[in-house]
């Protein structure tokens, strides 16, 4: 273990120079962000991840954020996991009907001020999977949405440029 | 063979339609092990039926057979042959076909949210939502136990699902899984769809096997429309699986260790599969390579450069692997975690059919590659690992083997990559196709019938069906703090089950 503790000392990190943030992002997040909310904050974000029907195409993608190329952390943001500790609820897939109540409740058991990012094509309006009896629409149809972030999935550096609108958005804006 | 009539027009291996008598004779078969489960489904055509495929062990011969369920029940298969219960639950919430003396008659997927009963039988009923009265878990008896239930919101970033603890203390008496939070009605949706619809849909039905679950598909397809899919579809196809394969078991042996607690390994492991998805995006113009292998071949030839980015990945894994399979060999603290954790008998996972590390781990060596095999994997050499062991340990080591495996064809594909078309055009008819596939996971079976331009039926069978009842087998007797530990090194698919 010493041996690779020692290399990994004598390499370059491999974390790469983030993205700017998105321009819609901005955008969309230009309308629901308080800024008075945003300043409390600063600039640490607590996220809490919810698979709310998703195929996990986009759980495997937001995993990555996590690897050294994009080292989520260094920008303040961290999944927490449990609701309660979490300012950003991270929401992927299409709601289910099987998943709504649950959804609801994890909105619900988040303290205010609170944002909900919906991640993914399904989770704009349910994708390829919209209608079907099983699931209940987009992200939007069961709890109220800040930004949404397309893709199928959206690649980590597309998730970067949205959670880091997330975080400039506010005072510095 | 069971004696039957045989439907024409369903490929490549045979569909019988048996009498109620062959069918329980067939089930008998299966409980005593001369043939392996690899499907049981219901199907809503011109007359309600259900479907068995089986494989039989001694010839490796696969059939499909079907009874016609005229009073809409079916001799229970669940009855004599456990791995069979939760499909036939399945089957009665979507169907509405009853499986006469089935052990367990509980709802599965159908967690009492929709606003239809029996979403799937020819005649569905309207229903007010939260119908049911409430889930009876499993009782577990004794002095002083107490229950933890856990999810379907878990504290990772991992698919919703629940699990019921019954605990001594620290120890895990029973575990009861409850799944189907995140289905999807993907085989409503199949029904009616095009070809690419539903290609679409097949490859979002579990997106870490996007890969196998397309190949799947489309084998499905073109054995239903007899369609031979040209020689450098077959490797392109071949290649995006292997590379799958690869970046998955990466992150599994990763987060294995990091459940362990030992984030070294995570780390490590991470930059090693986000450089196999890069090569991906690069080669193919995705980092999952969705939807890019499709009915008659691939969508996208590999880019220019695309096979000397593979190579300089090669290189860059084989340098980079082998100490870090030493760090995991040579830290007793997390062999401490991981050896004689979670095991599985050799038994269940016969009787389960498991295939993939959860199979191989046990001594289970199935692999659709090899057999009943699929072009380029016979001109191609490598070996399926076994162990015996059936512990955590095991089922990681299973994966540090296939990695190196599936180095080795990636290295083997790229030399012999026919040249060519990378697709070939066909015309949509009727027809019914089998189609197996090896994914990451382990075999993904998907059958399906066209009916002109659209598809009338298509099921799509995750490996995770039999591999997630063996994680409450391998969880007993385990302290509740390895729970983690032993999902982790099963990782089964929420979404390729629930559908």
């Amino acid at each position: 273990m010493r041996r690779t503790l020692f290399e990994s000392l004598a390499r370059r990190p491999l974390t790469e120079a983030p993205p700017a943030p998105a321009d819609a992002a901005l955008a969309e997040l230009a309308a629901s962000v308080e800024r008075a909310a945003r300043r409390r904050l600063g600039r640490s974000l607590a996220i809490r991840e919810v698979d709310a029907g998703s195929c996990n195409g986009c759980e495997l993608e937001i995993h990555a954020l996590n690897n050294a190329f994009y080292d989520l952390e260094r920008f303040g943001l961290r999944f927490v996991a449990s609701p309660r500790h979490a300012d950003v609820l991270l929401v992927t897939g299409p709601v289910t009907r099987n998943m709504r109540e649950a959804l609801e409740r994890t909105y619900q058991a988040t303290p205010d001020p609170k944002w909900v990012v919906a991640v993914g094509d399904c989770a704009a309006d349910g994708g390829l999977f919209a209608g079907s009896y099983a699931v209940a629409g987009g992200v939007s149809a069961v709890v109220p949405v800040d930004l949404h972030i397309r893709g199928c999935p959206p690649t980590p550096l597309q998730l970067l440029q949205g959670l880091l609108a997330l975080l400039q958005q506010g005072p510095a804006a | 063979m069971p004696q039957g009539q045989r439907v024409e027009d369903h490929r490549p291996w045979p569909r019988v339609i048996v009498t109620a008598d062959a069918w329980r004779r067939v089930t008998s078969d299966v409980a005593a092990g001369r043939a392996t489960l690899l499907g049981l489904w219901g199907d809503s055509g011109a007359e309600p039926c259900v479907h068995m495929a089986i494989i039989a062990d001694t010839t490796g011969e696969i059939a499909v057979l079907t009874l016609a369920c005229t009073a809409g029940a079916f001799p229970s298969v669940g009855a004599l042959h456990p791995p069979a219960i939760r499909l036939e639950r399945a089957i009665r919430s979507l169907y509405g076909l009853d499986a006469v003396g089935a052990p367990d008659t509980r709802p599965w997927l159908d967690l009492g949210f929709w606003n239809v009963v029996h979403p799937l039988a020819p005649r569905p009923l309207q229903a007010a939502a939260n119908k049911q009265s409430p889930y009876i878990f499993l009782p577990a008896e004794g002095e002083s136990l107490h229950q933890i239930p856990v999810g379907p919101v878990h504290a990772g970033i991992i698919e919703p699902g629940h699990f019921r603890f019954t605990a001594s203390g620290e120890t895990v008496v029973r575990l009861e899984q409850r799944l189907g939070y995140v289905h999807k009605g993907i085989e409503s949706l199949m029904r009616g769809a095009t070809i690419d619809q539903a290609a679409r849909l097949a490859a979002r039905t579990s997106g870490d096997s996007t890969v196998a679950c397309s190949i799947a598909f489309a084998h499905a397809v073109e054995a239903a429309l007899d369609v031979e899919p040209p020689p450098r579809a077959r490797h392109l196809r071949a290649l995006m699986a292997e590379l799958e394969r690869v970046a998955n078991h990466l992150g599994d042996i990763g987060a294995v260790c990091n459940d362990a607690s030992f984030s070294l390994m995570h780390a490590h492991c991470g930059i090693l599969r986000e450089r196999v998805l890069r090569a991906a995006a690069a080669c193919f113009g995705h980092r999952l390579m969705m939807d890019r292998v499709i009915p008659g071949g691939v969508a996208a030839d590999i880019t220019a450069d695309g096979a000397d980015l593979i190579r300089a990945l090669l290189q860059d894994i084989r340098l980079q692997f082998p100490p870090l399979v030493e760090l995991y060999d040579n830290t007793a603290s997390l062999q401490d975690r991981t050896a004689a954790t979670g095991i599985v008998s050799i038994e269940l996972v016969r009787q389960f059919g498991a295939s993939g590390y959860v199979g191989r781990a046990s001594g289970r060596n199935f692999d659709a590659r090899k057999a009943p095999g699929y072009p380029p994997y016979d001109q191609l050499e490598f070996s399926v690992p076994a162990l015996t062991a059936g512990d955590v340990n095991a089922r990681v080591w299973i994966r540090i083997r296939e990695v190196e495996q599936s180095l080795g064809l990636i290295e083997q594909i790229l030399a012999g990559l026919p040249p060519g078309p990378v697709a070939v055009t066909f015309e949509v008819g009727s027809g019914e196709g089998l189609g197996l596939a090896e994914g990451f996971r382990g075999d993904v079976l998907v059958w399906l019938r066209l009916d002109g331009l659209r598809v009338a039926r298509c099921h799509l069978r995750d490996p995770s069906w039999f591999q997630w009842p063996l994680l409450e087998a391998a969880i007993e007797g385990n302290i509740v703090a390895d729970f983690p530990l032993c999902n982790k090194s099963f990782n089964c698919s929420y979404s390729g089950h629930d559908l």
